[in-house]
């Protein structure tokens, strides 16, 4: 596969944004700016990006609790979700739906989701809506290795695979569910996939060109009309499974070298791929993440809370919900 | 007697009953996880002491959890199974629902399905939409399940220990934002029957029925307004399914006057189930109209302003009892 120059400094960019952006926000959380509970995706990174790349803002995605890398990724505005990680009024969801509810439907982003599995069924719908309507865009659940074991991933395989949906099952197997080791070897989720009768993959989720590669067939096969494709991508959780959560369950020596080694910022700069990259310019784009997430994070602390009346709208689209 | 929390309460039961009755085992997401015991700690412990046989932790699957629970029960097994939080009753409500709930009248009595589900519930917690829900007023509305909820660590222990031994599927339902509630609690193990509300305080003018955390907010209002001189009478049901609704209708003959107090949404909760078995059963003791004070209908929102101004407050509570006292 050929990658352009700017293409390349496009996914840096993407990776490196969405990986300050939750350093940024672990801090604000830290100070108890943000309420709620946040998930970082730290070291995951590429999966959204290299996925994501792909799609554009009239396909869609479905996401997860931690959901601010494919947010990110899929090009939701960073000051809309730090508005709304801070639940302010003019937050992307209003302050509704905080981190773990963000959604963008200007984006195709179908909303992170509180309900682990919750989001395959409704990504199969919107690649139902494709389909119909003809018009080829693609449709991708990103699913935790936890949620690959809800029974909603395994109607929205098989209802992808009977109806021949354009859609991906975008795995993302970090080897953890809250504080509990996924006890299946690396590889079993995207064979269970396969069982449904679609091509399912497993690979590096730390190797943004492995992913890429991927989802370029897969995204490809959707709008072509051939059906669902699932896959695998392994890449270790970095934090806790919240931010506030230690892991004391996990081995630290072993933690500790699997940060660095499935860190896939370093590994994207170190791949031949990436050798005409300059450093000039890729410090230029560190200044101005870090310059355009101290601005918005100042205005978004800074801004209007809801107004406790706005608690009553938009349960309904005209039938207003009772006041106190 | 030791002051306990309600969650120190919960994880003392849960070794109590498990030590009582090998029959008895703990099943969910996380719930022998070696250093939490689950998100919250409750479970804590269980793991080490009884073994991965009977403390089990499960995929993330909740239809399967709760169905396997009922199947297990059904076939001999004494299980406590965790839902994680209430609201993940939208994954497993088939099982709950269809199969659990029914399978004793539909085998003409021939089934007992001694399951008790514990699930977290309520607003308060910042934990935004899909996690912060009550809803037990669905499942008080279907014939076969019991659905319990206490207010404080000693009906906690009391509750579930009945619950565990209770031969019908018992959802026992765990406000989340009162975990850390103290009181003092006997030592050994006991039973509070279910279907017996408990006066938390007499009074003469008002009375009060308040669920789950809401009972936390009548007595802080019946504390205030008894120094105004309103003699306030709370009265925690404890069990919303069976409800002691003699206890009710008893207070009321008494004050002649009802606020319910509920967190749930105001359609179809126990706030209206209240109201209408008063306005049934005790229309002649009403000297004034029932006030209900319930969370709006909308769902939770994130924002914990907006999160403030959805959850009942003391302040709602004193408004309505100064409104029917007043009448
Ligand atoms: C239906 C449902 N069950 C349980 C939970 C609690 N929960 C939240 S995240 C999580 C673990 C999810 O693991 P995984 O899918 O691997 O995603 P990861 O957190 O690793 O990204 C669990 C059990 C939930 N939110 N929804
Ligand atoms: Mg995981």
């Amino acid at each position: 596969m050929i990658y352009s120059t700017e293409m390349l400094y496009q996914a840096y960019r993407s990776m490196k944004l969405i990986r300050e952006f939750e350093e940024r926000m672990r801090e604000e959380y830290q100070r108890g700016k943000l309420p709620g509970f946040i998930h970082m995706y730290r070291n995951q990174e590429a999966i959204a990006v290299g996925a994501c790349m792909h799609l554009g803002d009239e396909d869609y995605i479905a996401s997860t609790h931690r959901g601010h890398g494919h947010c990110i990724a899929k090009g939701c505005d960073i000051e809309d979700m730090l508005l709304e990680l801070a639940c302010k009024q003019d937050g992307i969801c209003k302050g509704k739906g905080g981190s773990m509810h963000i959604a963008d439907m200007s984006k195709g982003m179908l909303g992170a989701n509180a309900i682990v599995g919750g989001g395959p069924p409704i990504a199969a719908g919107a690649a139902l809506t494709a389909r119909t309507l003809g018009n080829g865009r693609v449709s991708m659940a990103f699913i935790g290795d936890g949620a690959s074991d809800q029974g909603t991933v395994a109607e929205a395989l098989n209802l992808a695979s009977v109806l021949q949906l354009p859609m991906i099952f975008m795995y993302e197997n970090n080897h953890f569910a809250e504080f509990t080791r996924n006890p299946k070897p690396d590889g079993r989720i995207a064979e269970r996939a396969g069982a449904y009768g679609m091509p399912a993959v497993t690979l590096d989720g730390t190797d943004f060109f492995a992913v890429y590669e991927a989802v370029a067939d897969a995204v490809q096969r959707g709008r072509q009309g051939r059906g669902p494709s699932a896959i695998e991508a392994i890449a270790s959780r970095y934090y806790g499974h919240f931010e506030g959560d230690a892991q004391q369950y996990r081995d630290s020596t072993e933690l500790e070298s699997s940060r660095i080694t499935s860190d896939p910022i370093p590994k994207f700069l170190a791949d031949s791929r990436c050798s005409d990259l300059e450093t000039a310019r890729i410090e230029q784009i560190d200044a101005e993440i870090l310059a355009s997430l101290d601005a918005g994070v100042e205005r978004a602390l800074a801004a209007a809370d809801p107004l406790p009346e706005q608690l009553y709208s938009d349960v309904y689209v005209n039938y207003r919900g009772e006041s106190a | 007697m030791s002051k306990l929390s309600i969650r120190e309460a919960i994880n003392q039961v849960l070794h109590e009953e498990m030590a009582r009755d090998d029959r008895v085992v703990v099943m969910g997401e996380d719930v022998a996880n070696r250093d939490n015991g689950g998100v919250y700690g409750i479970t804590a412990g269980l793991a080490e002491k009884f073994g991965e046989l009977r403390v089990i932790d499960t995929p993330i699957t909740e239809s399967a959890i709760i169905g396997a629970a009922g199947g297990a029960a059904l076939t001999g097994l004494r299980p406590v199974a965790e839902l994680m939080f209430i609201d993940f009753l939208g994954v497993c409500l088939d099982q709950l629902m269809n199969q659990i709930a029914k399978f004793r009248y539909m085998f003409g009595g021939g089934a007992t399905t001694p399951v008790t589900i514990r699930t977290m519930i309520g607003a308060g917690a910042g934990t935004g939409p899909q996690h912060s829900a009550i809803l037990y007023p669905m499942l008080v509305a279907i014939p076969g399940i019991k659905v319990v909820a206490p207010s404080n660590a000693y009906d906690a222990k009391g509750l579930l220990a009945q619950a565990i031994r209770d031969d019908d599927p018992v959802v026992f339902c765990e406000h989340k934002a009162i975990y850390t509630e103290e009181c003092e609690v006997p030592d050994e193990p006991f039973t509070i029957p279910f279907g017996q509300a408990r006066t938390v305080c007499e009074g003469t003018d008002v009375t009060v029925v308040a669920f789950s955390r809401m009972v936390l907010l009548a007595e802080q209002a019946a504390t205030q307004l008894a120094a105004e001189g309103i003699s306030v009478e709370v009265i925690d049901p404890r069990t919303l399914s069976p409800l002691d609704d003699e206890a009710i209708l008893a207070s009321l003959q008494k004050t002649g006057r009802l606020v319910v107090v509920d967190e749930s949404n105001p359609y179809c909760s126990m706030a209206s189930e209240v109201s209408s078995i008063v306005v049934d059963r005790g229309f002649d003791y009403l000297d004034a109209p029932i006030r209900k004070v319930t969370a709006p209908h909308t769902p939770v929102p994130a924002s914990p302003v907006l999160e403030l101004e959805y959850v009942p407050s003391v302040a709602d509570v004193e408004a309505a009892i100064r409104e029917v006292v007043a009448y």
